[in-house]
C-alpha cells in the first residue's frame, strides 16, 4: 500500500506540469474562496457575538429564552439521534446483509429526506398532525399535542436526519460482506451474539461517523422545524429558530451568541469527523488481503 | 461421522446450481469436490454446512436429518476461501470464539478455553501469533488460523471451501501436505472444494467430479484419472488430446480416414477420441495409426512436449504430446503416432 502511495505521489509530481504562475493563481483562488465563504463568516459570527464584550455574550446565553432553546435543541437531538441510530442500524443491516424483494425501493426511501426540501418535510407533518390534518381531530379529541410542541419538532428532525446513519453504514457493511457472520453462525453463535460480537464491532467507527453527522444536522435543522414549531417563545424555539427571531428583532449580540454555539458545534464536528474518517480508512485497509 | 446427501436440488432463479445430487461420505473420509466454477460444488458444501438450504432433497448426518437444524446446531467446522477471520479480534480470540459463544450451561471456564486455544494454536504451529490481528498475518497463516478456529468446536465434520484458492502456488503446495497429515492426525470426516485437479488428486482419498450441478464421477484419485467415466471427466482431469471421430460398424474414422484401432464397443455416430498426452507413442513415420509433422518442441524435466500438426483431412489439427527425452525430436520431423491407451465417448 505504501509502495502504491509513493508510486502515485511520484506520478503526481511528474504530472504537475503547469507553469508556476498558473499554480500560484489556482492556489490563490482556492484560498480567497475559502476565506470569503468559510473563514470570514465564522469570524463575523464570533466578532458580532463578542461585539459588546464578554459579559454581554454570556448574559445573552444565560437568558431564559436562550437556555430554553439550548435545552430543547439538545433534547430533540438526543431523541432523534438515538432513534435514528436504531433505525439506521436496522436498515443498513437488512440492506447490506440480506437479499429481499423491494430492497432498491427501501434504499431510495432512505434517501428520500435528502431529496425533499426540509420545508416540504415540515409541511407533511402539518398535513398529518395539524388541526385540519389527517389525524388532527383524533389527536385533539384525546388532547395530544404533536404540532407546535416537542413531539412535532422531534418527528420533523427524525425525518430530516434519517438517512445519515444508514448512509454511513450501508457501503461499509456491503464491502465487509457476510462471511464473518456466516463463520460466527457456523461456530454456534446465535443471531444476537453474531450481531453484537461480530457485526457491530466491525462497523463501530462507521456508526460513530453516522451519529456525528446525524447529530450535527439534528441540532442545525431549520426549515422543517420552523414549519412545525409554531415559534412559541421559551417553549418551541430551537437554537436555529431563536437565532432568526433575535436577528429579526435587531438583538444582534444575542442572535450571534447563539449562532456562535452552533458554529462551535460545527467546528467540533469537523474535527471529530476527520478523526473518525482516519479510523474508517484504517479499518478498510486492514480488510485488504 | 457419515454424511448422506439425497436428491438435492438447488436453483438460483432459473439456474440449477444442483440438479438431483446424491452423495455418501463415509466416516473419517477426506473427500474432494472437484469441478470448474459454476459446477455447484461450493453450493453443495454450503448446503451440508447449513449456510444454504436446498429446494428439495435430504441431508443426513449419521442417519439423522440435518436439515432440521441450522448451521450453528450441526457442529460443522467451516473454512472459507477468504478466511473470514474476525478482523477486530486477535488470533487468540478468533480461535476462542466458538468456545465463548456456547450456551452458559455447557461453556468451559476461562482456564479450559485458554488451554484449548493454546492446544489448537500448537496444532497449526502458530502459537507465537496469538496476540496478532488477522491483518498482520500472511494468507497461509490466516488460513491455518481459520482451520484452528473451525476445529475449536470439535466439529463432527470439517468443510473447506477452496481452502487454498487465495494462496500463491508454493504456500498452496505446503498447506496441501499439511492438511493431509493433519487429517491423518485428527481423522475427522472432511470435505473440501477445489477447482484444482492436482490438489484434489494429491490430497483426497476420494474425488467427486462435478459439472453443471451434477456429479459426473465418484472414485479414488487413480480411478478418476485412469478410468474417467465421462468425456467431461477425461477432459477436466489430466491433460488430454481430443480428436473428433466417427464410429461406424466397429471402425473409427478421423476426418474420413479409417484409424486402425478398435472402437471398444462405442456406439455409432459422431464421437470424441480422448488420449492422454503421454499415452501417444511417438515413432518413425508409418509406425502408428496417425501421422504428423512436429511444429515446435519445448523441453522441461523428464519430458519433451511436442506440438504436432496431424496430416488428416482438410487443414492441420494441432495436438500436444508428451514424449520421453530419450527420443530425439526436432521441429520439421514427420512422426508416426500410436495411442497406447484411449477412450471414446459419444460427442
Amino acid at each position: 500500500m505504501s509502495q502504491a502511495q509513493s508510486y502515485l505521489s511520484s506520478a503526481r509530481d511528474d504530472l504537475r506540469t503547469e507553469p508556476r504562475p498558473v499554480r500560484a493563481a489556482i492556489i490563490a483562488i482556492a484560498v480567497i474562496f475559502l476565506t470569503v465563504f468559510v473563514v470570514l463568516p465564522l469570524v463575523v459570527v464570533f466578532a458580532q457575538a463578542f461585539s459588546k464584550g464578554v459579559g454581554a455574550y454570556f448574559s445573552a446565553l444565560s437568558d431564559p429564552e436562550a437556555l430554553s432553546a439550548i435545552r430543547l435543541t439538545l433534547a430533540v437531538a438526543a431523541i432523534s439521534v438515538s432513534l435514528n441510530l436504531v433505525f439506521g442500524l436496522a436498515a443498513a443491516w437488512a440492506i447490506a446483509k440480506f437479499d429481499f424483494r423491494g430492497k432498491t425501493f427501501l434504499i431510495s426511501l432512505i434517501d428520500l429526506p435528502f431529496s425533499v426540501s426540509p420545508v416540504i418535510s415540515g409541511l407533511v407533518f402539518v398535513l398529518l398532525f395539524g388541526a385540519q390534518g389527517f389525524w388532527g381531530p383524533w389527536l385533539q379529541a384525546h388532547n395530544i399535542h404533536v404540532l407546535f410542541a416537542v413531539p412535532g419538532i422531534a418527528l420533523a428532525t427524525i425525518f430530516v436526519t434519517f438517512p445519515f446513519v444508514a448512509r454511513a453504514l450501508i457501503p461499509l457493511m456491503q464491502e465487509q460482506g457476510t462471511q464473518e457472520e456466516e463463520a460466527a453462525i457456523s461456530l454456534g453463535a446465535s443471531g444476537l451474539q453474531t450481531f453484537f460480537r461480530v457485526t457491530l464491532p466491525n462497523i463501530k467507527w462507521g456508526v460513530l461517523y453516522g451519529v456525528l453527522l446525524c447529530n450535527a444536522r439534528a441540532m442545525g435543522e431549520f426549515g422543517a422545524v420552523s414549519v412545525v414549531s409554531g415559534h412559541i417563545r421559551g417553549e418551541t424555539n430551537t437554537m436555529p429558530l431563536l437565532v432568526e427571531i433575535l436577528y429579526n428583532e435587531y438583538q444582534f449580540v444575542s442572535s450571534f451568541a447563539i449562532a456562535s454555539l452552533l458554529a462551535m458545534l460545527a467546528l467540533i464536528t469537523l474535527v471529530a469527523k476527520t478523526i473518525l474518517e482516519r479510523h474508517l480508512d484504517e479499518g478498510q485497509l486492514s480488510s485488504v488481503d | 461421522m457419515s454424511i448422506e446427501v439425497k436428491n438435492i436440488v438447488k436453483k438460483f432463479g432459473a439456474f440449477a446450481a444442483l440438479d438431483h445430487v446424491d452423495l455418501k461420505v463415509a466416516n473419517g473420509e477426506l473427500l474432494a469436490l472437484l469441478g470448474p466454477s459454476g459446477s455447484g460444488k461450493t453450493t453443495l458444501l454450503r448446503i451440508i454446512a447449513g449456510l444454504d438450504w436446498p429446494d428439495a432433497g435430504e441431508v443426513s448426518f449419521d442417519g439423522e436429518n440435518a436439515l432440521a437444524h441450522g448451521a450453528g446446531e450441526r457442529h460443522v467446522g467451516f473454512v472459507f476461501q477468504h478466511y473470514a477471520l474476525f478482523r477486530h479480534m486477535t488470533v487468540f480470540e478468533n480461535v476462542a470464539f466458538g468456545l465463548r459463544v456456547q450456551p452458559r450451561a455447557v461453556r468451559k471456564d476461562e482456564a479450559s478455553i485458554r488451554a484449548r486455544v493454546k492446544e489448537l494454536l500448537d496444532l497449526v504451529q502458530l502459537d507465537w501469533l496469538a496476540n496478532r490481528y488477522p491483518s498482520q498475518l500472511s494468507g497461509g497463516q490466516r488460513q491455518r488460523i481459520a482451520l484452528a478456529r473451525a476445529l475449536a468446536i470439535e466439529p463432527r465434520v470439517l468443510l473447506l471451501d477452496e481452502p487454498f484458492g487465495a494462496l500463491d502456488a508454493k504456500v498452496r503446495k505446503e498447506l496441501r501436505q499439511w492438511l493431509r497429515s493433519l487429517h491423518q492426525e485428527i481423522n475427522v470426516t472432511s470435505i473440501f472444494v477445489t477447482h484444482d485437479q492436482e490438489e484434489a488428486l494429491e490430497v483426497a482419498n476420494r474425488v467427486v467430479v462435478m459439472d453443471k450441478g451434477r456429479i459426473e464421477q465418484i472414485g479414488t484419485p487413480s480411478d478418476v484419472y485412469d478410468n474417467p467415466a465421462t468425456a467431461f471427466v477425461h477432459g477436466f482431469i489430466g491433460e488430454s488430446i481430443v480428436l473428433p471421430v466417427d464410429i461406424d460398424d466397429g471402425g473409427v474414422r478421423l476426418g474420413g480416414r479409417a484409424l486402425n484401432i478398435s472402437a471398444d464397443g462405442a456406439a455409432c455416430g459422431a464421437s470424441k477420441l480422448f488420449v492422454r498426452r503421454h499415452d501417444m507413442q511417438v515413432g518413425p513415420p508409418g509406425s502408428g495409426v496417425l501421422e504428423g509433422a512436429v511444429r515446435h518442441i519445448r523441453t522441461f524435466g523428464p519430458i519433451q512436449r511436442a506440438e504436432v500438426a496431424l496430416s488428416v483431412g482438410e487443414g492441420a489439427t494441432l495436438i500436444e504430446i508428451d514424449a520421453p527425452r530419450d527420443r530425439e525430436l526436432k521441429s520439421g520431423d514427420i512422426v508416426g503416432l500410436q495411442p497406447r491407451r484411449y477412450r471414446i465417448f459419444a460427442a
